[in-house]
């Protein structure tokens, strides 16, 4: 899928995309945003912890009650927190992702069969959004061989060492957090916040970035664009939801 | 036992112990902490060419975060906040995991429910929990170079953690190098389990009894020292 194309008139605290030519303008208000987001869509979500997760959207999410989704992320924030809302909302279908000891939620809904889960190592994770965005289908790894984890996926031995074949992990939308845009989507991300989101932004056909600064094109260093706006679609600031970075 | 030893002793010791085999080797190392005494490690570890990677993406983290340091965008992978060090770097999940699968991380440092004979581990998961999550152990056990298990000698209602064989969902096989207990430190030689420093408050036949796996003692066995 291309570079989504908004039409859209600047709204709600986008005030900084003033200087965008009309077709090529990523800045939609949080409403068009979530608008991209259907009943069913497999769901990508940045953040370790509550570290450099797109807060805002995540909260605009669980107020859509948008439902039926599949959540791909590292893990699940806290019960009733973060991503934990839409569990508690019972907006969730399916997870895919790697920890979720950080809310006992998650074990109580799988065990009553509320959801499905999958869990996947996180390094193996982390590749498997990775080789999504960079169009290679699957990937051999030494991590899980063997293990519980395993079952059901192919194996293979290479010098010696016994391999599991993951496949690649897609999305239709990625809900990201970066630290500053320019006007056309490049992305530097702050400390610990960056984690998946860079991944993620690669391997979502849709991906909606939550940030806390909006900077004219031409001011971020080009040596320190971690993502070049080819990856990235939709642009939305921090808003009242944000406050600032450490808040 | 002559002397018990308290859990907080216990781990004290445990942590010390690990920190002083990195400054024993006195050269650069990488190493990853996991929860728990793992990250207590970092606390004791006096070398100045140890860095630590934290699997969220960070290569060079620094002391537990105290007061006005503290900001929520910086953890290590505990969740704890963290502060930097000079010269360290961010990265994205895939780039650290890319340092620990590649064999760039020098050691893992990670507790465990289980270690077994054959230098198996279970650690990732107790299927009577309530738990549900696997995170970087798998990766971690696979990947760094040395795999070390800090943890304490038995389970808290006294049954054995070094045991003849895991019965727990096993995170890697053959990948334990070094467990570090409050009774002694045990290294994997060639596939064989061997004791190399025995705690004060045990004799080896104490130590026989209170552990399940079979053991071999060093023909240069250590006191081991706080």
């Amino acid at each position: 899928m291309g570079r989504l194309v908004a039409e859209t008139a600047l709204a709600g605290g986008n005030e900084d995309g003033g200087s965008m030519v009309r077709d090529r303008n990523k800045f939609l208000s949080m409403g068009e945003a979530l608008a991209l987001i259907k009943p069913g869509a497999r769901i990508m979500v940045g953040g370790f912890g509550l570290a450099g997760y797109p807060e805002g959207l995540v909260e605009a999410l669980a107020a859509s009650g948008v439902g039926d989704l599949t959540i791909i992320s590292n893990d699940l924030g806290s019960p009733g927190v973060g991503l934990g809302k839409l569990l508690t909302n019972g907006q969730i279908k399916a997870l895919i992702g790697n920890y979720y000891n950080w809310n006992p939620e998650v074990a109580e809904a799988y065990h009553a069969g509320r959801i499905e889960v999958t869990l996947i190592p996180q390094g193996t994770f982390a590749e498997a959004i990775r080789a999504a965005g960079v169009g290679i289908p699957a990937f051999y790894t030494a991590a899980a061989a063997g293990t519980d984890l395993a079952v059901g996926k192919e194996t293979r031995a290479f010098d010696g060492r016994m391999c599991v074949l993951e496949r690649a992990i897609p999305a239709d939308v990625a809900l990201i957090r970066a630290y500053r845009a320019d006007e056309m989507g490049n992305l530097v991300y702050y400390k610990t916040a960056r984690n998946f989101n860079p991944l993620m932004a690669m391997a979502a056909a849709v991906t909606i970035a939550e940030v806390d600064e909006i900077v004219p094109v031409g001011e971020l260093d080009p040596e320190s664009i971690v993502t070049p706006h080819i990856f990235v679609q939709v642009i939305i600031r921090r808003n009242q939801h944000g406050g600032p970075d450490n808040g | 036992m002559a002397v018990p030893i308290t859990d907080s002793a216990a781990r004290e010791r445990i942590a010390r112990r690990i920190a002083r085999s990195f400054d024993e080797q006195q050269r650069e190392l990488v190493i990853n902490l996991g929860v728990g005494i793992p990250t207590m490690v970092a606390d004791y570890v006096t070398g100045s060419d140890i860095f630590v990677q934290a699997e969220n993406g960070l290569l060079g983290v620094g002391r537990l975060a105290v007061g006005d340091q503290i900001d929520r965008q910086l953890i290590n992978a505990g969740r704890q906040p963290v502060t930097e060090t000079p010269g360290c770097s961010y990265f994205d999940s895939a780039t650290s995991f890319g340092m620990i699968r590649g064999g760039h991380v020098d050691a893992t440092v990670i507790g465990a429910f289980q270690v077994d004979e054959a230098g198996n581990i279970a650690n990732w998961i107790n299927p009577s929990g309530r738990q549900l999550g696997v995170g970087g152990a798998m990766d971690l056990v696979t990947g760094a170079r040395q795999v070390i298990v800090g943890m304490q000698h038995n389970t808290r209602d006294g049954r054995a953690k070094l045991v003849k064989r895991c019965t727990m969902p096993i995170t890697g096989f053959a990948e334990v190098d070094l467990v570090v207990t409050e009774l002694g430190m045990f290294r994997f030689v060639e596939g064989r389990l061997v004791l190399v420093e025995i705690a004060p408050e045990v004799s080896l036949e104490e130590l026989r009894s209170l552990t399940e796996a079979r053991f071999e003692a060093s023909p240069r066995l250590k006191p081991m020292v706080d």
